[in-house]
């Protein structure tokens, strides 16, 4: 089965980004990723860029609405996401609970669909 | 006025459910093996006992109430069930109208049994911590899923059908035979230190309201020492988490951050916890019986002695090591022995014992890779060093021990 963990950041932990190799918080996502891909359980996924740089679209009744920023404006905003392929979400969940974010910010596990995706592709 | 009454039958409600939960669920339970039956008609008690004791005054024996008022729900339930009446159980029998109070104040001690019920081989050992925290200690199933890691909602489904087996599924609350014995205490004593060690974790974070489940755990072990008093595993395990629990307050410094075991200042020790651990240590070494849970607990107070001594005898502690690793050997075990070897004799040795470990167990065992890291530091191969910190960081879930060895890690 494949999890996607989908990572929430405060504004503070996007801003700790910037540091070099040795700063903590790049320290402690390299040694989980390192620890991911070590145990054959991950498959793929990437950090996002700051909030502040996406644009969110939308069309109602036929007109065109952007806005700057995420879709909400909330205090953790989506950071970034990991896909894992684990037995279960037993698995998923301990694998979120060792995710830097999941100690200063949010981790959301949710099953990838892949009936879903097959009815699409098909 | 009738706040401060309404106050007392409240501490009175939280008092008795927190002291005598277990004892009136085992002992509602024991005849119908109906434990979530149980359970519901207890809380209805409570329920009523909130409204009821601040009208009336808490009763003289507050648990004979509630056994009295959750007996009548469950007779209440079997009518509607339209059970017949030479169904019901024994305990059953007697009617509303018959039911003394001074027979209520004695009732027995079931609770060994439940504990039993709890961690039987035909229940999913995964659940035997969860149901003992549940049905002796009335946890609730959110406050249970999240030291578990397993969401509320899937934590009420697999505990309820948990006990659904137990009801259905021909599992007798009885006291094992003499020659199961120490199989059976085996399972519930390891879901008892399960509890501790996930409290053990949890005491990291935050300081949460309430007690935290490795104090639930050591009350466990009281209750089944109590009711148990010559098993020595039993005396082993609560010597074992008692020491554990008498360094609380030095495994972090003054600003968070981790202190390892053989950097903790032994003045921050609750000598108190430590003098109870040896006693019941000491007393456990009476009956010949040595098991896993003594060796434990031999080896952390070879640690404890250090307050004494000013030093660790790591010699004593790699012996107890191969004791435990000879009669219950786990990766745990092989990786704490490695440990102490490499105190005791260099750190080569500790990375033969850690070579020799089952390759397939530990890629995702956090302490073997930080053992392995330290020892690689300390031998000088500093780029396999940095590769296993980097293994122990990204599988620690504690933040301070994540920084920790960030720092080691360089």
């Amino acid at each position: 089965m494949q999890f996607a963990l989908l990572i929430y950041e405060s504004r503070e932990a996007f801003a700790s980004r910037k540091g070099e190799g040795s700063n903590s918080y790049t320290g402690a996502w390299r040694a989980y990723h390192k620890a991911l891909v070590e145990s054959g359980v991950f498959v793929g996924g990437d950090p996002l860029e700051l909030p502040e740089t996406g644009t969110t679209i939308r069309i109602k009744e036929g007109k065109r609405g952007v806005q700057d920023g995420p879709y909400a404006d909330t205090k953790e905003q989506l950071g970034g996401f990991t896909i894992l392929e684990l037995p279960s979400v037993d698995a998923a969940l301990e694998w979120a609970a060792r995710c830097p974010a999941a100690s200063y910010g949010a981790v959301e596990v949710r099953p990838l669909a892949p009936e879903t995706k097959r009815r699409i592709v098909e | 006025m009738s706040g401060s009454k309404d106050e007392k039958a409240h501490r009175a409600v939280e008092r008795v459910a927190r002291e005598s939960y277990g004892r009136l669920v085992a002992y509602l339970s024991v005849h119908t093996r109906d434990l979530a039956g149980a359970e519901d008609a207890l809380s209805e008690a409570l329920l009523k006992a909130l409204t009821a004791w601040p009208r009336e005054g808490v009763p003289q024996n507050p648990e004979a109430w509630l056994l009295t008022t959750a007996r009548h729900s469950l007779i209440d339930l079997f009518r509607h069930q339209r059970v017949v009446s030479d169904k019901e159980p024994d305990f059953l029998l007697l009617t509303r109208d018959s039911v003394e109070t001074s027979l209520e104040t004695n009732y027995p001690d079931e609770r060994l049994k439940l504990l039993f019920v709890c961690a039987h081989p035909a229940i999913d050992p995964a659940m035997h911590t969860p149901l003992m925290l549940q049905t002796v200690l009335g946890l609730n199933a959110e406050r249970i899923a999240g030291s578990f890691l397993v969401s509320p909602k899937t934590m009420g489904q697999r505990l309820s059908r948990a006990k659904t087996k137990i009801r259905d599924g021909g599992i007798r609350f009885e006291v094992p035979e003499q020659n199961q014995l120490p199989q059976r205490l085996d399972a519930v004593l390891e879901a008892i230190y399960a509890a501790f060690g996930i409290g053990w974790d949890d005491m990291a974070g935050a300081e949460q309201p309430g007690r935290g489940l490795a104090e639930e755990a050591i009350w466990l072990a009281r209750v089944l020492l109590q009711l148990m008093p010559g098993e020595a595993e039993v005396r082993g395990l609560l010597a074992l988490m008692l020491h554990c629990e008498a360094r609380r307050a030095a495994r972090r410094d003054r600003h968070g951050r981790y202190v390892p075991l053989s950097e903790q200042d032994p003045k921050l020790w609750s000598l108190t916890l430590v003098e109870e651990a040896e006693r019941h240590l000491a007393e456990a070494a009476k009956y010949g019986r040595l098991g896993r849970f003594q060796l434990e607990a031999a080896i952390q107070s070879v640690h404890a002695e250090r307050a004494r001594s000013g030093r660790i005898e790591w010699t004593a502690i790699t012996r107890f090591y191969e004791q435990l690793n000879h009669i219950s050997p786990t990766i745990g075990g092989r990786t704490g022995y490695a440990a102490a070897i490499a105190e005791a004799s260099g750190a080569e040795r500790g990375l033969a014992v850690l070579d020799a470990i089952d390759q397939d167990a530990v890629p995702d065992y956090q302490p073997y890779w930080a053992v392995r890291a330290h020892l690689l530091q300390r031998l000088g191969r500093s780029p396999e060093a940095s590769d296993a910190y980097d293994r122990a960081i990204g599988l620690a879930e504690d933040p301070a021990i994540r920084e920790f060895l960030l720092q080691r890690r360089g």
